[in-house]
């Protein structure tokens, strides 16, 4: 999933600077997974908001509303009856959400939340790491399911560089040493050779950005729609 | 802390209003024991009873302060005593939390305390309801309980999910293809 | 030495039995004129002169261009090339830069994280790996580039890379060493070693027939600095041993018992033919080297 944190207060506060009504907008998928800008998280921010321009004796509405998804048309079309009464949405979803938001409604100011982090799992309550950088051509077959493009800080594809350190990456002594814990699966899966075998550079072309992906299925619909 | 407790009167010297929140096992049990040992203790405490420290949130504990509480408390039972075994852990998490959202607030984290009060100790309860009090009125009234009658925010609005989840979700399940197979055969 | 056809530095390991290289460091900023004292005593005492690529993700004048420096003062540079700050495009062509201006020996690296350095906020680069770029360098060699189109002339480069002989855990380096081989490293220049025992057990299990290994020593100036790379750099393993020599030297003697150190270790990887050379890494202390040569004889 998306991992993202909490801008500090602060920042949100310069950002919505003069402002009177404020909508808090969650999402109800990745980010409220990792406690960063779900249903309970929005209730924080807006709470936090309000108590923050009290003590300034501002005068300020914030109000809430969670929705299943700010990355799908559909769940922003249940914020239509309410983002015209506000001066400005606050989002808490990951910065596709924000984004998709903003051009759902986009004569109104959009503001993020969040911090987005990147795509993840949780290690344990309130800990996430980060697993994968959609580098568009997978090679964890050749890995042992560990990704060297993430896990390693130089994204390295064919072994430690001489700075692995009993385990750990010279980066620092909180991070594993990717190329140590691929070898040690490699080895228990009996399959080194694939470490032994030299990795071409990886092909960047196609993660030319914006990426874009429509699924097969849907193109071949396409394709005999317009043959007809 | 509801808004029918008495209005203050002008120039009265400003009396805390401090909630603590108390868990079954331990800290409630402990007021009830104080109260029965005919302990004296602040009369500016409001008592909250709630099943397990463990239970409180940060929503809660913001609601507190945002409707003009001076100081908030939770209470839960020692360490390795919680009923439901790590409730207190979680509530100190919590209470730790909640004192980083009122820094970035601004308002001041020492307003803010978990406590932890055994079953068996009234005088402790007692004692920590007046340290409670005491500290509120060091630290002066809640800057935010002034204007405590107008309710905080606007009304939540939330919408009906109009994609309720699936009535059995399947998710997490492990759908074997055969199994499947044989199901969709079966008329 | 220096001659504008083929690599010196190679030729040395035909004639000699025991080939010697020192590392030059580009200072940072346009003042060289110590550098190239300490050029002017190594060029003739040494077979080739490492320059490094930006060391420890310090931002400094390019390797490129102290290897040309070197070529006036007639020595034989050898280029250190990272991959931290270059992606394909310009490692390819800094390579054929570094060829039309005569400099015919590269050492390959993946090149420290950017975050060790000095401008911690870059983008680190890493678009290629070492074994990867030894084989861009095995591609210009046979005229054509990393995308297969043909060149207007290729290079010839004598081409090397690292290894870390006390690397824990070891395996994951040898398999990344025997793909350096197979990448197209002729030449290997070792991590600093210490400990000629375990480097001895290196050289055993290395199965690097037809590529030169030469032993990276490192000049040891006090035994804080000895406790210091034990603790802080992976893959450096100074035994008690020499820690003990060096704090039983008197304050001021210290130096000279590094020197000794590193030229009896230098004297016996050459009498008991241990390996085809050694690197020298007098950090700091250039002018030392031809004293530790001294001190190997
Ligand atoms: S190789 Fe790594 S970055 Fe690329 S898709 Fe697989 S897990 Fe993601
Ligand atoms: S120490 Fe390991 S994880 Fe870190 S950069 Fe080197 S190979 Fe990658």
């Amino acid at each position: 999933m998306i991992v993202a944190e909490r801008k500090p207060l602060e920042q949100i506060e310069g950002m919505i600077e003069g402002m009177q009504k404020i909508l808090v907008a969650g999402c109800g998928t990745c980010v409220a997974v990792c406690m960063a800008g779900g249903e309970k998280e929005v209730e924080i921010l807006a709470a936090q908001l309000r108590m923050r321009a009290k003590l300034k004796g501002i005068q300020r509405t914030v109000d809430e509303i969670t929705v299943t998804r700010q990355c799908d048309r559909e769940y922003l079309d249940q914020l239509a009856k309410y983002v015209g009464q506000y001066d400005a949405v606050v989002s808490t979803a990951c910065g596709a959400g924000v984004q998709f938001l903003a051009e759902r409604y986009d004569d109104k100011i959009v503001l993020p939340a969040l911090n987005t982090l990147f795509i993840g799992v949780a290690e344990g309550p309130g800990q996430w790491s980060q697993r994968c950088m959609a580098c568009e051509d997978c090679i964890l077959d050749q890995t042992g399911g560990i990704c060297p493009m993430t896990i390693c800080a130089k994204n390295l594809l064919n072994g430690p560089c001489g700075g692995t350190n009993h385990g750990k990456c010279e980066v620092g002594d909180d991070r594993d040493c990717a190329w140590t814990l691929i070898y040690r699966k490699l080895e228990k899966l009996g399959r080194l050779d694939y470490m032994r075998k030299i990795q071409p550079p990886k092909d960047y072309s196609v993660m030319t950005k914006p990426g874009r992906y429509s699924h097969e299925a849907y193109e071949e619909a396409e394709k005999k729609e317009d043959k007809e | 802390m509801s808004d029918q407790t008495a209005p203050e009167p002008k120039a009265e010297p400003f009396e805390p209003k401090v909630v603590a929140f108390c868990c079954t096992y331990c800290a409630y049990t402990a007021g009830d024991l104080a109260g029965s040992m005919r302990l004296e203790y602040a009369p500016n405490v409001r008592v909250v009873k709630i099943l397990c420290s463990g239970k409180i949130d940060a929503v809660l504990l913001l609601r507190a302060f945002e409707d003009g509480a001076d100081a908030v408390y939770v209470a839960g039972c020692n360490i390795g005593d919680c009923h439901f075994l790590e409730g207190n852990l979680r509530a100190i998490r919590t209470v730790a939390y909640t004192q980083h959202l009122l820094r970035e607030i601004g308002l001041e984290p020492q307003r803010l305390e978990f406590f932890h009060i055994p079953a068996s100790a009234g005088p402790l309860f007692a004692q920590r309801a007046n340290e409670m009090t005491e500290r509120a009125r060091k630290l002066g009234p809640n800057p935010l309980r002034s204007r405590r009658t107008e309710r905080a925010g606007g009304k939540l609005q939330r919408q009906p999910d109009p994609h309720p989840p699936l009535p059995e979700a399947k998710l997490g399940r492990l759908i074997r293809h055969e199994e499947r197979m044989a199901e969709s055969q079966t008329p | 030495m220096a001659s504008n056809n083929g690599s010196a530095f190679r030729k040395a390991f035909e004639t000699k039995d025991f080939v010697v290289t020192a590392e030059i460091g580009p200072p940072k900023g346009t003042d060289i004129s110590r550098m190239v004292e300490h050029i002017e005593a190594l060029k003739d005492v040494v077979d080739g002169l490492n320059v490094t690529d930006n060391q420890s993700s310090v931002m400094r004048i390019s390797s490129l261009a102290v290897c040309r420096v070197i070529l006036d003062h007639g020595g034989e540079p050898i280029l250190q090339l990272t991959c931290r700050d270059r992606n394909r495009l310009a490692l390819q062509s800094e390579l054929l830069a570094a060829w039309i201006l005569g400099v015919r020996n590269v050492l390959c690296l993946t090149g420290d994280y950017i975050s060790v350095g000095d401008h911690p906020q870059a983008k680190p680069v890493f678009d290629l790996d070492s074994v990867q770029l030894l084989q861009t360098v095995g591609m210009l060699n046979q005229g054509k580039d990393l995308a297969g189109n043909d060149l207007e002339g290729g290079t010839d480069f004598f081409a090397g890379a690292v290894v870390t002989p006390e690397a824990d855990p070891i395996e994951p380096q040898m398999i990344k060493f025997q793909k350096k081989i197979a990448a197209g490293a002729r030449f290997f220049q070792t991590q600093a070693i210490y400990d000629v025992d375990n480097f001895k057990r290196f050289m055993e299990r290395a199965e690097a027939d037809g590529v030169k290994i030469m032993a990276g020593i490192v000049l040891l100036v006090s035994p804080g600095m000895a406790k210091y790379m034990n603790k802080n750099v992976p893959g450096i393993f100074v035994p008690d041993a020499l820690i003990e020599e060096m704090a039983e030297a008197p304050k001021g003697k210290r130096l000279e018992a590094g020197i000794r150190i590193a030229g009896r270790m230098i004297r016996q990887l050459r009498d008991e033919k241990l390996c085809h050379g050694a690197h020298i890494m007098a950090i700091g202390k250039e002018e030392c080297v031809p004293r530790i040569l001294e001190a190997a004889e």
